[in-house]
């Protein structure tokens, strides 16, 4: 039994069984991460190329660590510093690179479906790792894991997502992943930051944090995403933060305890105090951790295929 | 017809208790030693081991763990999609005297992708390996075990199946031929 999919674009490719197959092998990879060698042989004739069109530390990071681990060898391409900004072509820059030998490449790109567009045109698979304000797939895929790993199953629990809804590609996918297993999503922000057609993803809308946070046993923190941000969307930051802002008073006044996830970089005293991002609910930290677990089972299950 | 059946009953019993006072002689005081079952089949007899163990030499401490080879295979990408089971190893290996079990020994394969896998847990004293059926003359690289249960000719097509009383309702061996 494999995965459904060639490539992992976006999580609305996937269905329940993949979704529970990578969670079952990211479980075996994060044992193999705690082990006193961390690598395994698996992808040792597998060449994977890192292509990132846009900014990245964690995503670039995990996955390249995950591929190392797995004993892939790895080539890491920023378009910053390439032939991109000479006129290249995304195709022409790929299929350059593919003419090297590469099976994989792991794509981030600032337009929405860039990976869907090089999947159709390239030999090799795509893994998307970010397009646009689209999707982020091993974004959602690490958060869901980590919510199962605190609570043992996604299925029935309530999770808020909260901030730039609009510009979010983490928001999309996780709406997507978390509405899959069974949980009930609600998206909190302010009205401008939430798309209108929303609801129609079996969403609950909620502009009051307060209410939001009452509601849920998970908060996903986003960050307010100024570089995509052509227009104000709220007066200023400082009213942003005095609104959708989470503190610890804020959290002390709620009746019960909810876990804090945020998939980073952190805007300090922005969405999210100091004292939560690193206070004893957040789960931050575990998050990164288990990214490298999912991007090694991604890609061990989609270099699986080839054989 | 030949009856398929090579080992059941207490003739299966038997085989079990000789294997383990072979290695009752062979390591004595087990303290340093550990027991490891290669997933998937494996484990049901390294298990059993371990159990007849505590059975002949109450109030020793035997170490038994589950070992998952999927990732560490040299047929990746060669055949259909391989699932990774569980590995369960609560001990630290290093410096101890490591037994790998595997119900059916045939081409060598997994058992050297077991060592290998083994190694990423640190540096044991010693690897040896047990099996239950060694299936001879057709090995693929050349490993031998160090305890066998019973041994088989056999060809390709054929498949030995080892069948356990916690998992499948009897203790038997059988060896399947394409036509039953």
């Amino acid at each position: 039994m494999g995965l459904s999919t060639r490539h992992l674009l976006g999580i609305k490719d996937l269905n329940v069984a993949d979704l529970q197959l990578i969670f079952e092998t990211a479980d075996n990879f994060k044992s193999v991460l705690n082990r006193p060698i961390k690598k395994v042989p698996s992808l040792r004739d597998v060449t994977i190329a890192n292509i990132f069109f846009e900014n990245s530390t964690r995503t670039r990071l995990s996955f390249e660590l995950a591929e190392k681990r797995l004993s892939a060898d790895v080539v890491n391409f920023a378009a910053s510093s390439s032939s991109v900004s000479k006129g290249e072509t995304l195709i022409d820059t790929v299929n350059n690179i593919l003419a090297m030998k590469v099976d994989m490449v792991v794509m981030r790109h600032p337009y929405a479906g860039a990976g869907v567009f090089l999947s159709k045109h390239v030999k090799a698979q795509i893994v998307n790792a970010g397009d646009g304000a689209h999707e982020h797939p091993t974004q959602a895929l690490l958060d869901a894991f980590s919510i199962r790993e605190q609570y043992g199953d996604v299925a029935g629990k309530k999770v808020v997502i909260v901030g730039d809804i609009l510009h979010s590609r983490v928001a999309l996918s996780n709406i997507l992943c978390l509405k899959m297993l069974g949980a009930e999503v609600m998206v909190c922000g302010p009205t401008t930051l939430i798309p209108k057609y929303i609801k129609e993803l079996g969403v609950i809308v909620e502009h009051d944090l307060r209410k939001a946070l009452n509601w849920c046993d998970v908060a996903n923190m986003l960050r307010i995403q100024l570089e995509r941000q052509d227009i104000k969307y709220f007066p200023s930051i400082r009213e942003y933060t005095m609104l959708y802002g989470l503190t610890k008073p804020i959290l002390d006044s709620l009746d019960k305890k909810i876990t804090i996830m945020h998939p980073g970089p952190i805007n300090r005293g922005v969405e999210i105090s100091s004292d939560v991002a690193d206070g004893e609910h957040s789960i931050i930290l575990d998050q990164v951790e288990n990214g490298v677990a999912i991007r090694m089972a991604v890609l061990f299950l989609l270099a699986g295929q080839t054989g | 017809m030949l009856d398929p059946t090579l080992l059941d009953g207490q003739k299966f019993q038997i085989t079990i208790q000789r294997l383990c006072r072979q290695l009752i002689e062979n390591h004595n005081d087990f303290s340093q030693s550990a027991i490891i079952g290669i997933q998937p089949r494996g484990i049901y007899l390294a298990r059993r081991i371990a159990e007849e163990l505590r059975n002949i030499i109450p109030g020793q401490t035997i170490l038994q763990g589950d070992l998952d080879i999927t990732f560490y295979r040299d047929d990746f990408r060669r055949r259909e999609q391989l699932t990774p089971n569980q590995t369960k190893i609560d001990f630290i290996i290093e410096g101890k005297k490591v037994i790998l079990m595997d119900d059916v020994l045939w081409t060598g394969r997994t058992v050297r992708s077991a060592m290998d896998a083994l190694m990423a847990f640190g540096r044991p004293e010693k690897v040896e390996f047990l099996t239950l059926v060694d299936r001879r003359y057709s090995r693929h690289i050349p490993i031998t075990a160090d305890y066998t249960g019973i041994e088989v000719d056999s060809i390709a097509s054929q498949k030995v199946v080892v069948s356990w009383k916690e998992t499948d309702g009897e203790d038997k061996v059988v060896l399947l031929s394409d036509k039953n």
